[in-house]
């Protein structure tokens, strides 16, 4: 295969988090390759650096050692701005506390990373009504984000994540704050979504969650111990 | 072509951001009130301040200048006797021979009038009503050289003076105190100033609170407190000083001018001092107002930071989206100057019409010049920078 079709490369990546007093190793020599149209669940235990993970696929962090290549960037070597740029053309973000802007429209939460990523206000209007209505959302892009329920909330933030038509879907956790109900839903969505070809990404602590991926990575103690195709997919 | 359409894109771009930003800002009512709060009471009242200082400072230059322009105010200073210096101003050394000399000396020649004056508080006291009140001992001469003006009867004439008749014109605030209402004529009432009886002959226009009687009554003592003397004209005043310093001098056995008993003021002194003391006190009222506008601006700076830490979770987020650091500093940037600009236009405006307000009320002049104006929104917009760039930049160096 060739190394094009990995979206994500992970070589020895460490990070060890100093304080004055002791040293706490968060991720140890972790190593691993994702390829593109994979759905990927990365489970773990609170502790087990999943988070701390997260934080490096999604350029928020920098590794202390190791490799991390993201659709053919060296993501440890680029500068602030640059990190900035990569998340924004790269990666759509899905948090588990949704990180809305609060009292603002749908609307104008979807539009927030085309205005960074320059696009021309006609455009990035059209854009973001198409994924507010692929979410099922068309009927709320005037409500403001706290007029809306959790699960709706979250489906704003996956029309977010997507309008920058990112090679990478990176979700923390996306079904933690919501209804069991809800979260079906967004696993629905994920998985329509995997199905028209895009990388997911998902960390998680619940097996309920994690059984929709394809593919499932666990972590602990900052090690891969498992990392497994999922036979037993749920799909919906 | 392409340059045409990139600055196109830029407006477009700084329009958004300031779009933005005022919806950031109208978010949060409360606390963008209380920040320009800060700025508008700080800009207002360095603008009002300001321009009450100016006011009264016109006032006063403008009263002075109404007393007579080629005035001259000769006063006894502290008489030196061995190293024992009399107290300033209580000095006994000018009598009213000295006064009847400078108006008769061929020495002096550029004196038109001279008016020996006495002037002390006492009780003035009329039927069942009495006042204290400034007395001053007046020739007929003093209405020439002080611009006073009768509004009933007549000043004290010069039949008064010879026939030592005991007459008195009293001030306008003196009648009311005395009678109730200030515009009462009282002309031939009899009051009683110091237990003597004085027949009243008129009344002064507004000027001051003073009550005058027949120069001659001077209620036992043979000294003066004051001799004014009008010169001919402006351009004489610098010898007439001298003329009258020289003859007071050999009048008084002194030889060194340093030593001199008396003092020769000129009402110019008088004006330049006066200025000098208002202008002091408008540097006083600018020096408060400039720090409420500091004030002003550290309540800024605190309501931005608060704001940034308040907002970590957005500032991480938009950063996670793609958010730049020049995004970040921009955006704060952009909302802390529109803050301070706003609250800027609406202090001066609230400055303007407060001093508009207090010289209304007061009837007094309304002096509103361009300089603090300029001065008070340059500083309100570099407060809004200075003071929201710190936190802008705090805000934009947290990891996302």
């Amino acid at each position: 295969m060739k190394s094009q079709d990995f979206i994500i490369k992970v070589k020895k990546l460490s990070k060890i988090y100093k304080t004055d007093l002791l040293e706490t190793t968060a991720l140890d020599n972790v190593s691993f390759k994702i390829k593109k149209g994979e759905f990927v669940a990365i489970m773990g235990p609170s502790g087990s650096g999943k988070s701390t993970l997260m934080h490096i696929l999604g350029a928020l962090d920098k590794p202390t050692s190791g490799e991390y290549i993201l659709d053919g960037e060296k993501v440890e070597k680029l500068t602030d701005d640059e990190l900035s740029d990569i998340r924004n053309r790269k990666i759509g973000f899905v948090f588990q506390a949704f990180n809305l802007l609060p009292r603002t429209t749908t609307l104008k939460n979807v539009m927030i990373p085309m205005i960074y990523g320059g696009i021309p206000k006609e455009i990035r209007l059209k854009i973001a009504e198409k994924y507010l209505k692929m979410v099922g959302l068309g009927d709320r892009m005037q409500h403001t984000s706290n007029q809306i329920s959790g699960g709706q909330q979250q489906r704003v933030a996956i029309a977010r994540s997507l309008v920058m038509n990112p090679t990478l879907i990176l979700a923390d956790e996306p079904t933690g704050n919501i209804a069991s109900h809800q979260a079906e839903e967004i696993m629905e969505i994920f998985q329509k979504l995997n199905d028209e070809g895009r990388t997911i990404v998902m960390i998680t602590h619940e097996v309920d969650i994690a059984k929709h991926a394809k593919r499932i990575i666990n972590i602990k103690d900052g090690k891969i111990f498992k990392d497994s195709p999922n036979h037993a997919r749920k799909i919906i | 072509m392409l340059g045409k359409l990139f600055s196109k894109y830029k407006i477009e771009e700084t329009w958004e951001l300031f779009t933005e930003s005022i919806g950031t800002l109208k978010l949060n009512k409360m606390r963008t009130g209380l920040a320009m709060l800060g700025i508008i009471i700080g800009i207002g009242s360095v603008i009002a301040l300001v321009s009450l200082g100016q006011a009264s400072q016109q006032a006063v230059q403008s009263r002075i200048q109404s007393l007579g322009s080629n005035l001259l105010t000769i006063s006894p200073s502290s008489a030196r006797t061995g190293t024992v210096r009399g107290a300033a101003g209580g000095g006994t050394t000018l009598t009213n021979e000295d006064a009847k000399a400078i108006e008769n000396s061929t020495q002096v020649t550029t004196v038109k009038n001279v008016s020996a004056e006495y002037s002390g508080r006492l009780q003035v006291v009329t039927g069942d009503s009495n006042t204290n009140t400034t007395i001053i001992g007046a020739t007929p001469i003093y209405t020439l050289i002080h611009n006073l003006a009768v509004s009933f009867g007549s000043f004290i004439s010069e039949r008064d003076l010879v026939s030592m008749t005991r007459v008195a014109v009293l001030g306008p605030s003196v009648v009311e105190d005395l009678y109730g209402d200030s515009t009462y004529d009282p002309s031939g009432q009899t009051i009683r100033i110091n237990g003597q009886n004085f027949i009243v002959v008129g009344v002064t226009e507004t000027k001051g609170g003073s009550g005058m009687q027949s120069q001659d009554d001077r209620f036992g003592v043979n000294y003066l407190s004051s001799i004014a003397v009008e010169a001919n004209n402006a351009e004489v005043m610098d010898q007439a000083v001298n003329e009258i310093g020289y003859l007071l001098l050999s009048r008084h056995n002194l030889s060194d001018p340093s030593k001199a008993d008396f003092r020769i003021m000129n009402q110019e002194d008088i004006l330049s001092t006066a200025t000098e003391i208002s202008g002091t006190f408008t540097s006083l009222l600018s020096g408060v107002a400039a720090i409420s506008l500091l004030v002003g601006g550290i309540g800024i700076m605190n309501i931005m930071l608060v704001t940034v830490t308040e907002r970590t979770r957005e500032i991480g987020l938009r950063k996670a989206l793609g958010a730049k650091k020049k995004t970040i500093v921009t955006q704060f940037l952009t909302e802390s100057v529109i803050l301070t600009f706003v609250g800027g236009i609406i202090g001066i405006i609230l400055g303007i019409v407060i001093s508009y307000l207090y010289a209304k009320i007061n009837s007094s002049s309304f002096v509103i010049t361009l300089n603090p104006i300029i001065l008070a929104f340059v500083v309100s917009v570099a407060i809004g920078i200075i003071f929201g760039w710190y936190p802008a930049k705090r805000s934009a160096n947290r990891s996302p």
